[in-house]
């Protein structure tokens, strides 16, 4: 089934934040970003933008009733920077005006004036000043020095991956309005409406009940809007609450680009020893987490570095620890992966390394340590349901990784100015929030008279199809037709306490509350039926929008049930409540069982490399992925797809760039490039692995929203694969994105 | 005043000529299907259909709203997705919806208006001209494929139209509302009116212009010289072609007289911007940017071009090289204005190189051009032009003259180099580092000659 929401797309019909019908009165703002990255302020001047015609009120620190903070981890995060600015780009002042254009002039003739601080951009300088967000954490297995002796093959090296730009085509925003009971409305285009309503209500002085966050989709999200949609929101909500007018904020792209945080950049240093039989015995690393001026979401994404530090593989000894530096750049956040991507590419270029030097295929180091069934995790987890070994053979099968080889040598052999690659990239994922706690949600399921169905949870509609998805469940447990079912927008007054549509578990937290809010309505209406056909409740069922007694279909249908229901005065609301059985984590010993269950897949990525120019082409992108038993294989498709290629733009494309000053230069779509139609590889497969799934995945359908990020990492590697071929002198580095400069350097290094 | 027909209605405006037509859509009219994504024509999201009549017939073609100025549309027929929707979906619509070609949606009326702007055009609409229309829409959620599968879809179904009239033909098909028959006869009443009198800033596409500069120009009036008809038009004059200023650079591509003496100059054209950019970017517009790595101008350096400026008063040509007197400095005075370029159509072998991070509407790190005239392996005449190597687009001069009246050989590459590195000075910057964009540039110059003369010049040779 497709997107339920793409008729409305293809017509333009679908709402976004800034397409809301503006009320009477409404003003606009813009955001004074800082312009230096690290200065004490001294003095700010906002006589001339108040002189500007049409400029209502500027906003700054000094306007906040509350509490002028917004972290949601650790209170380290000023809503507007008041005495210093800690990152180029820091809200320093909301201009709000009577309509965009003049508030941006406005916003550009505040002056202020400041002294230059020491400015950090490099984790490893923070890490020397120890300039640290929250103290260091290290997972460990085995032991460690110990195993070093075992090893035949000890190798060492650094790595480096860049930052990525979000790059959701919707920017930023935020539209709020004084409510009548004293309270504010908020429309957000944010992952987190409950994170915007408790962080706007700190700000102000008010409780949460008094502020409404809705939100009907985002234009794209990827995590970017999980924390950072919260700051732009609330200023919308203080200037509503002090001018009693609607409020309207929309970035434009410069801006946004310039003030929101990115994936973390890493750098890190690792050692690993081999067995002569290409076991891995023992896995150091330490790595610094480039976190940017204040926590955000830093502290969580660490840990999932740390989680999926080792990838897909068993290793007996591991010692990793996570630095989260901060510098002097925009807080770095949520990025599909949450930190992931950063730990595999590690464990990643350690085995390429050890490839290299011992001159074998990097596959056959990452085959003979593939995960097996009850292997340990670091982190104290037993592994179960592992189906890496699966996907990483039936890969190889199905593809004939064995005839690609040769035929990648014939072409090798025959072109004197192209090369190609291949490269292999096993992936394993933990599904749940690993902040425990985060791993509930809620259903609000109201069935209306006419039979039709009004579902509200806290799931947010950013284009991965949760919505569809949650209808599908409760067209299931009903057995309705899909069209009976409506998603409506998700609303803290509707659904309290929401965690974010993150970490992969929209669908699963969600559905799962859904679930057991459509089972205590069902249970209820099953009674009805009994009644109403003279059996007991347990023979009643539904099927295609038909009551079955006994398994025969009686006259009764489904509208006339619920018709039934009504007058009998039988609630036809429910909400449900869900937590994540079997999951705890504890940090002291940084052990636990922190994830409902994990998902695996194996993609093989070839690549040709022009090797006059530099340029490289990404051939194929074959996969193998455990969905378990996917509740939607069209959207399921369409997440690999997506997931994929956002992976590819990381390994090669998207290069972030602050200069010593910590100012972004590729702020611009002009100079940060994300791929487009023309980057997709020509040769894009998947093919399910045949599971049954997880009891703790939604029907059994496993989470699918990071996973396949981690694939795209495969052409890093496809393309040293193809230089090497090249450049008998080339000694592999890691230090991603792998750019066009960076290829034709390495084609021509010495 | 303004007057154009926006969908179904005729609209005139009084607004300033140069506020741009993304916010007239948007929020003077209340059309929330055309989204602001970029404000910089990079993701097409904000992208429309452009009617202009060519006689009684309307040629349609997709741009990017950010980047219109209002003063550029008059007497022009706009579409947004609106202007479009009819009962049910059209081919385009149903061909993305059936193929999962939308997720988060926020980009898709952008494709959407991209595909139907191929189905309108007199193309074949195979999937080849599909994913060029798609070439300035950027979508984060699909990685493509499944847009790739809708063009596929649409491809099939349109192996049926009537390329002689696709309108017609589309609106046979319930895949166009009927009213868009309706609106030649429509825009010949509105008179024409000549914008470039107006005074106020000069503007043609304003593809680079309001990049930079939409906010200050919002509220001004601009003088267009976008569509200008004396400045759109090319002439054969024995071997010399004058090409228009004003004439956009997928006009060019239509030139026969440039396909069939320089085919490589309008295979080169694909790696230029976007097909919405290419609609709307003129030939004046990239000279006077004076980016040093304008590629169409590259492109002209090495055809030797010369350009003709015009004022009220008098009317002068230079050797485009001479244009340029420093980084984003010409000579050109405040009244003047390019009117034409001038190239000599010779038996020369031309080839274009441009290298960016994305292969596909990107700025280059560093672009190429060279024409050579050999008889046997003897080199009579050589000119290379390089951009992103030095603050102007520049000809190589030296490497030029080092190659012209020498026998071509590996190992004459190989000296050219050293005179080439002699005359480029490049700097790093966000395209790359001084030291890539020499090697780049090397790599380039090999590129050429082993792309005209593989028999002779083999990448193993040279390194």
């Amino acid at each position: 089934m497709n997107n339920m929401e793409s008729a409305n797309h293809v017509r333009g019909r679908s709402v976004y934040l800034d397409d809301i019908p503006v009320l009477h009165n409404t003003l606009y703002g813009a955001v004074l970003g800082s312009k230096a990255a690290h200065a004490k302020i001294t003095g700010v001047h906002l006589e001339d933008a108040m002189a500007v015609k049409g400029v209502e009120r500027i906003f700054t620190s000094a306007d906040i009733p509350g509490q002028n903070e917004i972290g949601g981890i650790i209170a380290d995060e000023p809503l507007f920077a008041s005495d210093e600015t800690h990152y180029y780009g820091q809200p320093i002042a909301l201009v709000v005006a009577r309509d965009e254009l003049t508030a941006r002039r406005a916003a550009g003739l505040i002056k202020i004036i400041s002294e230059p601080l020491e400015i950090i951009t490099d984790p490893r300088i923070a890490r020397e000043r120890e300039e640290f967000l929250i103290p260091p954490r290290t997972f460990r297995l085995g032991e460690i020095e110990e195993a070093w002796d075992q090893c035949e093959y000890i190798f060492e090296g650094s790595v480096d991956s860049g930052a990525q730009e979000h790059l959701y085509i919707e920017t930023q925003g935020a539209y709020a309005y004084p409510a009548d009971n004293g309270g504010i409305k908020i429309h957000s285009s944010t992952q987190g409406p409950t994170a915007v309503q408790r962080i706007t209500a700190q700000v102000l002085g008010m409780t949460m009940n008094q502020i409404e966050v809705d939100v009907a989709r985002l234009g794209g999200g990827f995590g970017g809007k999980e924390d950072q949609a919260t700051g732009f929101a609330v200023m919308t909500a203080l200037a509503a609450y002090h001018l009693h007018r609607p409020v309207k904020l929309v970035l434009p792209r410069h801006d946004d680009i310039r003030m929101t945080g990115k994936r973390h950049p890493y750098s890190s240093d690792f050692r690993i020893g081999l067995s002569k039989d290409y076991r891995i015995i023992a896995f150091k690393a330490t790595m610094y987490q480039n976190g940017g001026a204040s926590a955000d979401l830093s502290p969580a994404i660490m840990e999932r570095t740390l989680f999926h530090s080792t990838n897909a593989y068993f290793i007996p000894n591991t010692e990793v620890t996570v630095y989260s530096c901060r510098t002097n750049l925009p807080p770095n956040t949520a990025f599909r992966g949450f930190g992931a991507p950063q730990g595999i590419f590690v464990i990643e270029s350690a085995i390429a390394l050890a490839a290299y030097k011992l001159n074998i295929p990097a596959r056959l180091i990452q085959k003979t340590n593939l995960l097996k069934e009850k292997d340990l995790f670091q982190y104290g987890q037993v592994a179960s349901g592992s189906n890496i070994k699966e996907c990483f053979n039936e890969a190889s099968e199905k593809f004939q990784l064995n005839n690609k080889e040769k035929e990648i040598n014939d072409f090798n052999a025959s072109s004197p100015n192209a090369r190609r690659g291949m490269a292999v990239m096993p992936v394993c994922f933990g599904i749940s929030f690993t902040n425990t706690t985060m791993n509930q949600a809620r259903a609000l399921v109201h069935i209306y008279q006419d039979g039709s169905i009004g579902i509200s949870t806290g799931a947010i509609e950013m284009g991965q199809g949760v919505n569809t998805k949650l209808a599908q469940i409760a067209a299931a447990v009903f057995s309705v037709n899909i069209n009976r079912v409506k998603l409506e927008t998700t609303n803290t007054s509707r659904v309290a306490n929401t965690s974010p549509t993150a970490a992969s578990s929209g669908t699963d937290l969600n559905g799962n509350a859904l679930i057991i809010a459509c089972n205590a309505l069902s249970a209820r209406l099953k009674k009805v039926a009994s009644a109403i056909t003279g059996c007991n409740a347990e023979d009643i069922s539904f099927h295609n929008e038909i009551i079955f007694k006994e398994s025969t279909p009686t006259e009764l249908t489904w509208q006339e049930l619920i018709k039934e229901a009504f007058l009998k005065r039988v609630s036809l609301s429910e909400i449900g409540h869900y937590t994540t059985p079997k999951i705890f984590f504890d940090k002291t010993s940084e052990k636990g069982n922190p994830f409902a269950y994990h998902v695996y897949g194996t993609a093989i990525i070839t690549v040709t490399v022009d090797c006059i120019r530099g340029t490289y082409d990404i051939d194929e992108v074959l996969i193998v992925h455990d969905f378990g038993n996917s509740l939607n294989p069209v959207i399921d498709k369409g997440q690999i797809e997506g997931g994929v290629l956002q992976g590819l733009g990381w390994s090669t494309m998207e290069e972030i760039v602050f200069n010593s000053e910590g100012r972004l230069l590729s702020d611009t779509l002009s100079t940060y490039k994300v791929p487009d139609i023309y980057s997709a590889p020509s040769r894009l497969e998947c093919i399910p692995l045949e599971t049954t799934g997880p009891e703790l995945a939604v029907m059994k359908s496993k989470a699918v929203g990071e996973p396949p990020f981690m694939y795209g990492i495969g052409a890093y590697f496809a393309i040293q694969n193809a230089i090497k071929a090249f450049n008998p002198g080339y000694t592999p580095d890691f230090n991603l994105p792998m750019t066009p400069e960076k290829v034709l350097r390495n084609l021509y290094s010495k | 005043m303004v007057t154009f027909i926006l969908n179904n209605t005729t609209v005139s405006t009084d607004k300033p000529s140069g506020s741009t037509l993304l916010d007239f859509i948007r929020t003077e009219m209340g059309l929330k299907g055309t989204k602001a994504g970029c404000r910089e024509g990079d993701c097409g999201a904000c992208t429309v259909l452009l009617g202009t009549l060519e006689g009684n017939k309307m040629i349609y073609k997709n741009i990017v709203a950010c980047l219109t100025p209002i003063g550029n549309i008059h007497r022009c027929h706009i579409v947004t997705i609106e202007g479009i929707n009819g009962e049910n979906l059209t081919i385009v619509q149903k061909a993305v919806v059936e193929n999962a070609a939308t997720q988060c949606g926020f980009c898709t009326p952008g494709f959407v208006m991209s595909l139907t702007s191929d189905c309108l055009s007199e193309n074949k609409s195979d999937s080849d001209t599909l994913i060029n229309a798609v070439s300035g829409n950027i979508c984060r959620c699909t990685g493509y494929k499944s847009i790739e599968r809708a063009a596929s879809e649409i491809a099939a179904a349109m192996r049926e139209k009537d390329q002689k009239d696709p309108v017609r033909w589309l609106v046979s098909q319930n895949s166009l509302p009927g009213y868009f028959l309706t609106i030649p006869e429509r825009l010949m009443n509105i008179p024409e009116k000549d914008f470039s009198t107006a005074g106020g800033r000069l503007v043609a596409g304003g593809t680079d212009l309001y990049v930079r500069e939409a906010d200050a120009l919002a509220e001004k009036e601009i003088a267009s010289l976008y569509r200008k008809e004396e400045l759109t038009k090319t002439e054969l004059k024995e071997n010399s072609l004058t090409i228009g200023t004003s004439l956009t650079i997928n006009e060019l591509k239509q030139s026969e007289i440039i396909s069939e003496s320089y085919p490589g100059i309008i295979s080169s054209l694909e790696s230029v911007a976007s097909e919405p950019v290419r609609n709307m970017a003129t030939i004046g517009g990239n000279i006077v940017n004076a980016s040093p790595i304008a590629d169409f101008t590259i492109i002209l350096l090495a055809l030797n071009a010369d350009v003709t400026i015009s004022s009220h008063e008098t009317e002068r040509t230079i050797a485009l090289k001479n244009l340029y007197k420093g980084y984003k400095k010409l000579d050109l005075k405040e009244n003047e204005y390019l009117r034409s370029v001038r190239i000599n159509i010779e038996p020369s072998l031309f080839s274009f190189e441009k290298i960016s991070k994305r292969k596909h509407l990107d700025i280059a790190s560093v672009n190429s051009a060279m024409t050579i005239i050999t008889n046997g392996k003897f080199i009579e005449q050589c000119t290379i032009s390089a951009g992103g190597v030095s603050p102007v687009p520049l000809t190589l001069v030296m490497t030029s003259a080092f190659l012209t009246g020498k026998t071509l050989c590996p190992d004459l590459i190989v000296s050219a180099v050293t005179v080439m590195e002699e005359e480029i000075s490049p700097i790093s910057d966000i395209r790359g580092s001084a030291g890539y964009k020499r090697l780049l540039l090397r790599q380039l110059l090999f590129a050429h000659f082993i792309k005209l003369f593989p028999d002779v010049i083999k990448l193993e040779d040279l390194i």
